[in-house]
């Protein structure tokens, strides 16, 4: 019974003007225009978006759950990129 | 949803799992990638599956009444119901394939029988009124038994929750309107409420599961936060909130014992039937045969459409290649 | 049984009933397939635009309804007239048959009703022209996604393609009674259709190329539907979508 597989797509809209595109969900279609519609019919359905992506899911290259440690933490000890780490007398006023 | 090399933890050895049990302790969720037991994945994998293939079946038995729906504002409203039900079992396989399954391994394993659905599914829609005891009692069910899910420890699933908890409030709001119409309309109209009340009373309190003393799975998948509250526990919330709503149509729950227990504040409930429970489950119910027959031939049937979709696309990637 | 009733059909009630049956019928045909499309993906496409249909049927019947002045409502139009009251196209009551029947007539129906609905827009008729602005819109979308499912069941695989042009086939004789003329007092109010013929012409040329399919040759067009003169498929759809409505007399739904 097993079949061709329909490959699958990523699904990005913008809900509206001035908002990035955010990952929605996921639809199977044969090829970029049937993604694109199936991604309206099923993701659109309530008037959440205005504009559509659509991404093969193998077109995705995803970091490595266990590469977080070196890949995220060293960030945590760069303190000094936040702003809070400066020290302004309250006199200054708002900066 | 992206999956690349499911990395299984088992027989990495207790110490993996208990940083496993540790993350899911801190409600920190669990996403596609990461390391996991294989019995967590299988579980995840049955129960979204097995959520999926009940959202897609259940689309039959109110499918069964949209070309007779009495009204055009029913008939909108029952169409774009039922397409929800579509759409949420499209999320939930979305879901489950992150766990390294395809869409086509998991309906084959439903049309060849190997997986199961929600029994209640299983059972008919005879009058219009069972369209507003689905909607009122069945989709209740399945709202008290979703919302926990939204803080699932899975990622996908949880977040494929909210979306069809979202969904779907407009679902029980519906049932109960067609229920609330028909018992202040006509007579006979009254008698179709009250005669779907009967029949499907007792199937949807057996949809939040067997007794918690019987059931397979509820240990691990509490102590994974797959399940946050036991069979037993959403039954009785459901009975709380489901009677007085029945009381308000004017309608009897046919169950002899039911009496509110002022000391504990809930409604005492006569026992269930669980051997028809059992029964329904291994196919014994009306329906079984029939709703596993109009999946398979509609995906029989609609083979040479996904055929011909794929053979053009794969022709159109020759042609720009 | 509720009886059935009757309409007083000046030529805009007729026309308007005319519209609203052809969207009720043809979307209650596209609402057959839930739960059995080929595709779950297509389950939620194939409602999307039945719910754009009824809700195109629902707004005509209440356009016909202060045009008619009778007290009726949606409901008693769509569920209390026999068939012979119904002035839908031959082309909408037509069975739902396969996926590619259904597409080809969607696509056939929908790039006529776009233009159809577009020229309307700019009805004499303020309400009416504002209603064909959003369902022109509708159709565009239907429009796009039937005449992309054409082309891939046309120049599909072998097997595709044969059912596409055995569907174009069966569909070919209903499609010359959509350009019939609407009555002339309407002018003005109701756009010119014969004047559509030949937009539609190539915009189906241009689609059928596409999808490799090719129009048959009609020797004899069927038409009727506006004057209630339907074929066989009709009166066991309405026998089903009217069998309940109609046994609760007076009620509530």
């Amino acid at each position: 019974m097993s079949e061709e597989r329909t490959p699958l797509w990523e699904v990005f809209i913008r809900a509206r003007q001035g908002l990035a595109h955010r990952h929605v969900g996921s639809v199977h279609a044969a090829d970029a225009t049937l993604a694109l519609q199936a991604a309206r019919d099923v993701y659109t359905r309530r008037g959440e978006g205005l504009s559509i992506w659509v991404v093969p899911s193998a077109a995705i290259t995803a970091s490595d759950p266990a590469d977080r440690d070196e890949l995220f933490e060293p960030t945590a000890s760069k303190i000094y990129r936040h702003p809070t780490f400066y020290d302004i007398p309250d006199d200054v006023g708002h900066m | 949803m992206y999956t690349q090399g499911l990395v299984s933890i088992e027989g990495a050895g207790g110490a993996e799992e208990e940083r496993f049990q540790a993350r899911v302790d801190a409600e920190e969720r669990i996403e596609p990638n990461d390391r996991m037991p294989e019995a967590y994945r299988r579980t995840l994998l049955r129960q979204i599956s097995q959520h999926a293939h009940s959202e897609i079946v259940g689309m039959l038995p109110e499918g069964n009444w949209i070309t007779r729906a009495p009204s055009l504002k029913r008939k909108a409203a029952l169409l774009a119901k039922v397409q929800d039900e579509g759409g949420h079992g499209l999320y939930l396989y979305a879901a489950a394939e992150t766990l390294g399954s395809s869409r086509e391994e998991m309906v084959d394993a439903l049309l060849e029988g190997r997986a199961k659905y929600s029994s209640i599914f299983n059972y008919p829609t005879r009058t219009w009124a069972d369209i507003g005891a689905i909607g009122w009692l069945v989709d209740g069910a399945a709202i008290m038994n979703q919302i926990p899910l939204c803080r699932c420890s899975y990622g996908p699933y949880a977040r494929a929750m909210i979306r069809i908890c979202r969904e779907e409030s407009f679902h029980q709001r519906q049932g109960y309107e067609i229920m609330l119409t028909l018992c202040r309309g006509t007579e006979a109209q009254k008698a179709m409420a009250q005669d779907a009340l009967d029949r499907w009373w007792w199937p949807c309190l057996m949809m939040f599961g067997p007794p918690d003393g019987e059931s397979q799975h509820s240990d691990a998948s509490a102590r994974w936060k797959i399940k946050r509250f036991s069979n037993d526990g959403l039954r009785q919330k459901f009975i709380d909130a489901t009677v007085p709503q029945a009381h308000y149509l004017g309608l009897a729950v046919p169950d002899p014992e039911l009496r509110f227990d002022e000391a504990s504040g809930h409604w005492h409930s006569g026992p269930i039937d669980w051997e028809e429970f059992r029964r329904v489950l291994a196919g014994g119910g009306v329906c079984n045969r029939d709703r596993l027959e109009a999946r398979r031939r509609a995906h029989e049937e609609g083979a040479w459409v996904r055929e011909a979709a794929l053979a053009y696309a794969a022709r159109q990637r020759r042609v720009a290649a | 049984m509720s009886a059935t009733i009757p309409v007083a059909e000046t030529p805009l009630v007729r026309f308007l009933l005319g519209r609203a049956d052809d969207a009720l019928i043809l979307g209650h045909r596209l609402s057959e397939w839930t739960g059995h499309a080929p595709i779950l993906e297509e389950e939620l496409a194939l409602a999307n635009i039945g719910l754009d249909l009824i809700g195109q049927a629902r707004a005509l019947y209440a356009f016909a309804a202060e045009a008619e002045g009778a007290g009726h409502d949606e409901d008693d139009y769509a569920y209390l007239r026999d068939e012979g009251q119904f002035r839908n196209l031959l082309i909408a009551e037509r069975p739902r048959g396969d996926f590619a029947d259904t597409m080809v007539r969607q696509a056939l129906y929908a790039i006529y009703a776009e233009m159809f609905w577009q020229a309307a827009s700019q009805s004499t008729q303020r309400e009416l022209a504002g209603f064909a602005a959003k369902a022109a819109k509708e159709m565009a979308y239907h429009v796009r996604h039937a005449g992309t499912w054409v082309v891939r069941l046309g120049d599909g695989t072998a097997e595709s393609h044969a059912r596409a042009q055995a569907a174009l086939d069966r569909i070919a004789p209903y499609l010359d009674e959509m350009f019939d003329a609407e009555d002339p007092s309407l002018a003005g109010i109701v756009p010119d259709v014969p004047a559509l013929r030949p937009g539609w012409d190539g915009a189906v040329r241009a689609l059928l190329e596409e999808a490799k399919l090719s129009l048959p040759d009609v020797p004899f067009p069927q038409r009727g539907g506006r004057a209630g003169r339907h074929g066989e498929t009709l009166g066991h759809l309405l026998a089903t979508f009217q069998h309940l409505h109609r046994s609760h007399p007076g009620a509530t739904w």
